[in-house]
C-alpha cells in the first residue's frame, strides 16, 4: 500500500491531502476539504492535469498582447506542447474575452480563449 | 585629421572639451563606453570641496582651490545642480583637536576663505544629529555639493553644441607620435591628430607610460557607497566628515542635491581597473561606521549601494600638463578626490596650455550658455500647465517616483549626445533613481527609447552592447 | 461645495471594487484616477489562474477578474481618469493630478479612499553586493515586460524569494522557454501558497532551497551569474556554503511594500508593520474622510478579499459623504497584535459604530501547526478556533458579531494572538 502526499491546487487553501494506492488504485483519499479538492487528488495520482494559461501578440491593437487560457484543463505532460502549439500566432484585433484564439492544441481537443478585451488601434 | 583628441569623457574630459570648444579647432572626445559619465565621474561623493585637505602647494591644493571657485558662475551658464551647504570635519576626541587646528592652518594656507572651528554648542544647533561624542569641528562655508553626472554632461553637452565630435563606445589602444602628429589606434579605426589630452582616468597611467619614459602607476581605489531614501535628506545639512587618514578624506555623510543622503565612500585598494563591484565589506564596514559621526542614521531607508574607482597615482598628486619628452601630449592624470572639484579648472589649464601652442582662435560665436533638460518640477505651475497645454508629453508621467515626465525623457534622448540606452536616460533625467529604483518605469522607458531611436524593444540595452535588457520574444526558444 | 463626493486613487481592484460599492450606497459624483492607460491595476499582468473562487465561485484569470469590475465600472457611469498621475493630497483633500490632457488639476473631495497598491522592494534595498548589470528585475517588472510586451527578460534565470510573484513567474519564464535554475528563499518556509510551490516549481522540477540567499552578483554589463549561500538561524550568509549558478538573469521577489507617499503627504497616520495607514473598524484613516483598502493598507495574497474589504471601503466613504458617520470617535478600543500575529487591520475599533460584524485581518508571524486562534477582551478570551496550519504568507481573518462587544461594555483592549501547542 503506497501513500501518496499531495498539496491540492484547487484554491489557494492548498490540503494535505493523502491518497492511499495499491496496484494503481485508489484505495482511500483523506484530508481534503470539499469536493473539488477531492476530485482533484483522484485525478492527481492518476491521469493529472493543469489550466495553462499564456500570452499571444496582438495586432493593430491598442496593447501589443493578449494573455490566453486553455478552455479546459490538459494533462500535466502536454502544458509545454501546447504553449509551443500558440508559436507564430498573432492575433489580430479586436479581441474579446473567450473568443478562440487557435483550436485543439497539441492534439489535447482543448483549445485556448482569450481572457482580456484588446481593442482596435484607430 | 584632428587639431585635439581628448581621451575620456568624463569630468575633466569633458570639462577640457568645452574650454576647447571655445577655440577654432577640429577636436573629438573618445571614450569606451557608450555614453559620457561613465566611468569614475559618475560614481563618486559629488562633494565640491573647500580645499584645507590638499597639501600647500601642491597641484591638487592649486586645482581645487581654482575649481571651486568657478563653481557658482559655471553651474547657472551650464543649468547643472550645485549648492555650496558647508562641511564639517568632526573631531571627538580632544587628543585629535591639534589635528582639526592643523587641517585649519591647511586650509589658510591654500586660500580657503571662512574656516573656523565650532565647539559643541554651535556644532550641536547646526547639526542636531551630529554624533552624541563630536567635541568640536572644522567649519568650512565654502565646501558643496553638486551632481557629477549632472555637471559631466553639461560640459559634454556644451562642448558638442560648440562644435566639438563625440565618439564613444571606441577604446584607444595605442597612441603613437611620428613627426607632429599622433596616431591615435582605436578600436574602430585609426584617428590622427596634432596634440592628444589624456583624461583617462583610471587609465591614465597606461597613456603617460607610452607617451613617457617616467612611469607612473595607477592603484584603482575602490569607494563604496550607500545611498538613502530622499526622505533622509534633511538628516544633515552640511557634508559630514571624519578626520582624514592616510587612505583619504574617510567616509562622508552628506544630503545630495537631488534629496538623497549619501553615505561613504570605502578606500578599498585593488588590482582590478574594472572593479566598480560593491563588496560585502564594503556594506557592512559602511553600515557599522556609518554612525560615528552622525547619530540615528535611518539605515533601513537604503534604496542602492553602488562603487567608483578612484584613479589613485602613487604620487598622491595630479599630474597636469604636456609630457616635455613627447610634446604635443597633455594629460590630466591621477587625478582622484579633489579631481572633481578641479575638473573645470584642470579643463581651462589644460585648454589655455593648448590653444597657447598651437595659436588657436577663440571663436566669435562660442554658445557659453547651456539649458539642461526642462524639469517641469521647478517650474511655477502656470509655466508647468503651458508647458503640458504646448506638449502633452510632460503630462505623462513616466517615473512616479521622481516624478518625471515622458516630456523630459523625450527630451534626454533628443538633445545633443542624446540617450541611447536605459542608464543615459536615467543620468539624465533622474528616472529610475528613486525608491523603486527603477521597477515601475523601466518598461515605459524602454517604450520610449524603442520609439524614439526607431527600434525593437529587444534592441534597449541597459548602456551599450553587451547590456541588452531583454533576450528576444516570447516562444522564441521554444 | 466639493469637485467630487468621492475621489478614488487607482483603478485596480481595490479602486474598482470601491468605487462600485460606493455607488451602491448612494455616491453618484466620483471619480476614479487611474495613472495606467486602462484599468484593471496589477490584475492586467496576473494572467494565470486562481482569482474569484470566493467572489464568482469560478476561478478566473487576472485580467477576467478585473473586466468583471471593469464592465460595472462602465454600466454605472462612474468617472475614469486614466494616464492620469495624482501629485499629491493635501490634508483637506484636495488632490492633485496630472495628465496630458488637462494638465495639472486640483480636485476637492469630500472622501477620498486611497488604492494605490504596493511597489517591489528592490536589490539596492536589499543591499545584495556585486556588481550592476542588466538583467536584475523585480518579478513584478519582469511579469510586465512578459505579459505586457511580449519580451523575455532573459534565458537563464536565478529567483530570490519564493513569494507568490516569484513561484508564478518561474513557471511563466519556464513556459516561454527560459531556464529556470533555482529559487532561493531566505526564510526556512516559502511565503507562497502551497498551491504555487506544486503548480510553478514541482510540476517543472525546479529546486526551492530554503534558508538560502543571493550573496554576490557577477557580470558587468549583463548578468553572467549569481552565488548563493545558506544563511544561519540570524538570517546570515553561512561562509563555506557558496554555490555558483551561471544565469543571465536574476528576479527578485524579496517584498511588497504599500505605496504610500501620497499617504504621507495628507498626514495620514502609518502603522510601522504594515507601512500602510492606521484604520478603524470603517478603515477610515486618522484623516477624517480618508479611507484606505487592498494592498495600500497591507499587501494581501487573494485578490477576493482585496474586493470585499474595499467594498467595506467604499460603504464606509459613502456613509461618511452622507453624514452618518462623520465626527469624532466616542470610543476606540485598541486591537492588539499578540503572541504570533505580526499586525491586525484595523488597528482599532468604535463599538457603537461597528457593523453587525468586525472583520479582523492578520497575519502570523512564524509557521505554526496545530495552533489555535484567540481574540482576547482585555484579556478575557471571547473566541478561539483551531487551526492546523496558519503561515505568515496567508492573511488569516477573524469575525467578532456586534454582539460581542455589547456585551462587554468600558471595553478598553482587543488582542487577537496565537496559542501554540507547545
Amino acid at each position: 500500500m503506497e501513500n501518496r502526499q499531495l498539496t491540492c491546487i484547487g484554491c489557494p487553501m492548498g490540503c494535505q491531502i493523502e491518497v492511499g494506492m495499491q496496484d494503481g488504485k485508489i484505495l482511500s483519499v483523506q484530508g481534503f476539504s470539499c469536493k473539488r479538492g477531492e476530485a482533484y487528488a483522484r485525478k492527481e495520482v492518476t491521469h493529472p492535469e493543469r489550466m495553462v494559461t499564456t500570452s499571444v501578440p496582438v495586432s493593430g491593437g491598442t496593447m501589443r498582447m493578449v494573455s490566453v487560457k486553455t478552455t479546459g484543463e490538459v494533462p500535466k505532460e502536454k502544458v509545454r506542447d501546447c504553449v509551443r502549439a500558440l508559436k507564430g500566432i498573432t492575433v489580430k484585433a479586436p479581441v474579446y474575452i473567450g473568443d478562440i484564439v487557435a483550436d485543439n492544441l497539441a492534439g489535447t481537443g482543448v483549445s485556448a480563449a482569450a481572457t482580456r478585451n484588446v481593442e482596435r488601434n484607430d | 585629421m584632428y587639431d585635439v583628441i581628448i581621451i575620456g569623457a568624463g569630468a575633466v574630459g569633458c570639462a577640457a572639451a568645452r574650454e576647447l570648444s571655445r577655440y577654432e579647432l577640429r577636436g573629438c572626445v573618445i571614450d569606451k563606453n557608450y555614453d559620457v559619465c561613465e566611468g569614475t565621474s559618475k560614481a563618486n561623493s559629488g562633494i565640491i570641496h573647500a580645499g584645507y585637505d590638499a597639501e600647500p602647494g601642491s597641484v591638487m591644493a592649486k586645482m581645487n582651490l581654482a575649481g571651486s571657485s568657478m563653481m557658482d558662475a559655471l553651474a547657472e551658464e551650464l543649468d547643472f545642480p550645485f549648492r555650496r551647504n558647508g562641511s564639517l570635519v568632526v573631531c571627538r576626541r580632544e587628543e585629535d583637536r591639534c589635528r582639526v587646528q592643523e587641517l585649519l592652518e591647511r586650509g589658510k594656507k591654500n586660500g580657503v576663505s571662512g574656516l573656523r572651528i565650532v565647539e559643541q554648542d554651535e556644532l550641536r544647533a547646526m547639526e542636531p544629529n551630529i554624533s552624541d561624542s563630536a567635541l568640536c569641528a572644522l567649519y568650512a562655508p565654502t565646501a558643496g555639493i553638486v551632481c557629477p553626472i549632472s555637471m559631466t554632461i553639461a560640459f559634454a553637452e556644451n562642448a558638442a553644441e560648440n562644435g566639438m565630435k563625440f565618439m564613444t563606445g571606441t577604446e584607444v589602444l595605442d597612441i603613437q607620435k611620428e613627426n607632429n602628429t599622433f596616431t591615435v589606434k582605436t578600436d574602430r579605426g585609426v584617428l590622427e591628430t596634432r596634440a592628444v589630452v589624456s583624461a583617462a582616468g583610471i587609465r591614465s597611467d597606461y597613456f603617460h607610460n607610452r607617451m613617457n619614459s617616467g612611469r607612473i602607476h595607477i592603484t584603482p581605489r575602490r569607494g563604496e557607497y550607500i545611498l538613502l531614501d530622499k526622505t533622509c535628506g534633511g538628516h544633515v545639512k552640511h557634508t559630514i566628515f571624519p578626520l582624514p587618514t592616510s587612505l583619504g578624506k574617510g567616509m562622508l555623510t552628506a544630503p545630495t542635491v537631488h534629496g538623497n543622503l549619501l553615505i561613504g565612500p570605502t578606500a578599498d585598494d585593488t588590482e582590478d581597473r574594472e572593479g566598480t563591484n560593491v563588496r560585502r565589506e564594503g556594506l557592512d564596514y559602511l553600515k557599522s561606521r556609518a554612525g560615528e559621526n552622525v547619530k540615528d542614521l535611518p539605515l533601513d531607508q537604503m534604496i542602492t549601494s553602488f562603487a567608483g574607482l578612484r584613479a589613485h597615482e602613487d604620487g598622491h598628486d595630479f599630474l597636469i600638463g604636456e609630457s616635455q619628452e613627447t610634446p604635443g601630449f597633455f594629460e590630466a592624470a591621477g587625478i582622484e578626490s579633489p579631481g572633481l572639484t578641479a575638473s573645470p579648472a584642470i579643463g581651462r589649464e589644460i585648454a589655455e596650455m593648448i590653444s597657447e601652442k598651437y595659436g588657436f582662435r577663440r571663436k566669435k560665436n562660442f554658445k557659453s550658455v547651456r539649458k539642461g533638460i526642462v524639469k517641469p518640477l521647478e517650474m511655477t505651475e502656470a509655466e508647468r500647465q503651458a508647458l503640458i497645454l504646448s506638449d502633452p508629453a510632460y503630462g505623462t508621467i513616466i517615473c512616479r517616483c521622481n516624478t518625471v515626465s515622458e516630456g523630459e525623457i523625450r527630451d534626454a534622448v533628443q538633445r545633443p549626445l542624446g540617450a541611447t540606452t536605459l542608464d543615459g536616460v536615467k543620468r539624465r533625467t533622474w528616472a529610475g533613481m528613486g525608491r523603486c529604483q527603477a521597477g515601475f518605469c523601466t518598461p515605459r522607458i524602454m517604450d520610449i527609447l524603442a520609439e524614439q531611436r526607431g527600434l525593437a524593444l529587444t534592441d534597449i540595452t541597459k548602456c551599450g552592447p553587451g547590456s541588452e535588457l531583454t533576450a528576444g520574444r516570447l516562444k522564441d526558444s521554444l | 461645495m466639493y469637485d467630487y463626493d468621492l475621489i478614488v486613487i487607482g483603478g485596480g481592484p481595490a479602486g474598482l471594487a470601491a468605487a462600485i460599492s460606493a455607488y451602491e450606497n448612494g455616491i453618484r459624483r466620483m471619480l476614479i484616477l487611474e495613472r495606467d492607460r486602462e484599468l484593471g491595476g496589477i490584475l492586467n499582468q496576473c494572467i494565470h489562474n486562481g482569482f474569484g473562487l470566493h467572489t464568482f465561485k469560478e476561478e478566473l484569470t487576472g485580467p477576467e477578474y478585473a473586466a468583471r469590475y471593469v464592465r460595472r465600472v462602465y454600466e454605472l457611469g462612474i468617472e475614469i481618469w486614466t494616464d492620469t498621475m495624482v501629485l499629491d493630497i493635501s490634508t483637506d483633500k484636495t488632490v492633485t493630478a496630472v495628465n496630458r490632457k488637462r494638465g495639472i488639476v486640483r480636485l476637492s473631495a469630500k472622501t477620498v479612499i486611497l488604492a494605490m497598491g504596493c511597489r517591489e522592494r528592490p536589490r539596492g534595498a536589499l543591499g545584495i553586493p556585486g556588481f550592476r548589470p542588466a538583467g536584475i528585475y523585480t518579478a513584478g517588472t519582469a511579469q510586465r515586460l512578459v505579459n505586457m510586451d511580449g519580451v523575455m527578460p532573459g534565458r537563464e534565470v536565478v529567483i530570490l524569494g519564493s513569494g507568490d510573484i516569484g513561484l508564478i513567474m518561474a513557471r511563466r519564464l519556464t513556459l516561454e522557454g527560459a531556464l529556470v535554475k533555482v529559487v532561493a528563499e531566505l526564510l526556512p518556509y516559502s511565503g507562497g501558497l502551497k498551491r504555487n510551490i506544486v503548480q510553478c516549481l514541482d510540476d517543472y522540477g525546479i529546486p526551492l532551497q530554503l534558508s538560502h540567499t543571493v550573496v554576490d552578483i557577477r557580470g558587468r554589463k549583463r548578468v553572467e551569474g549569481v552565488t548563493i549561500a545558506e544563511v544561519d538561524d540570524k538570517l546570515k550568509p553561512v561562509p563555506g556554503t557558496e554555490k555558483d549558478y551561471a544565469c543571465d538573469t536574476l528576479l527578485l521577489s524579496v517584498g511588497l511594500i504599500p505605496e504610500n507617499e501620497l499617504s504621507k503627504s495628507a498626514g495620514v497616520e502609518l502603522s510601522r508593520a504594515t507601512k500602510g495607514p492606521v484604520v478603524d473598524e470603517s478603515l477610515e484613516t486618522s484623516v477624517q474622510g480618508i479611507f484606505a483598502c487592498g494592498n495600500v493598507l497591507h499587501v494581501h495574497d487573494l485578490v477576493d478579499n482585496v474586493s470585499e474589504e474595499a467594498a467595506y471601503a467604499g460603504r464606509s466613504a459613502a456613509r461618511y459623504a452622507a453624514g452618518v458617520s462623520a465626527g469624532a470617535r466616542s470610543q476606540k478600543v485598541a486591537i492588539k497584535a499578540g503572541p504570533h500575529v505580526r499586525y491586525t487591520v484595523p488597528s482599532f475599533v468604535d463599538p457603537e459604530r461597528a457593523d453587525e460584524a468586525l472583520t479582523i485581518r492578520f497575519r502570523v508571524t512564524d509557521v505554526l501547526t496545530n495552533c489555535s486562534v484567540k481574540v482576547l477582551f482585555d484579556g478575557v478570551p471571547v473566541k478561539t478556533y483551531k487551526k492546523r496550519v496558519a503561515a505568515p504568507g496567508e492573511m488569516e481573518e477573524v469575525k467578532i458579531i456586534r454582539e460581542a462587544f455589547l456585551a462587554y461594555p468600558g471595553l478598553a483592549e482587543i488582542t487577537v494572538m496565537i496559542e501554540t501547542e507547545a
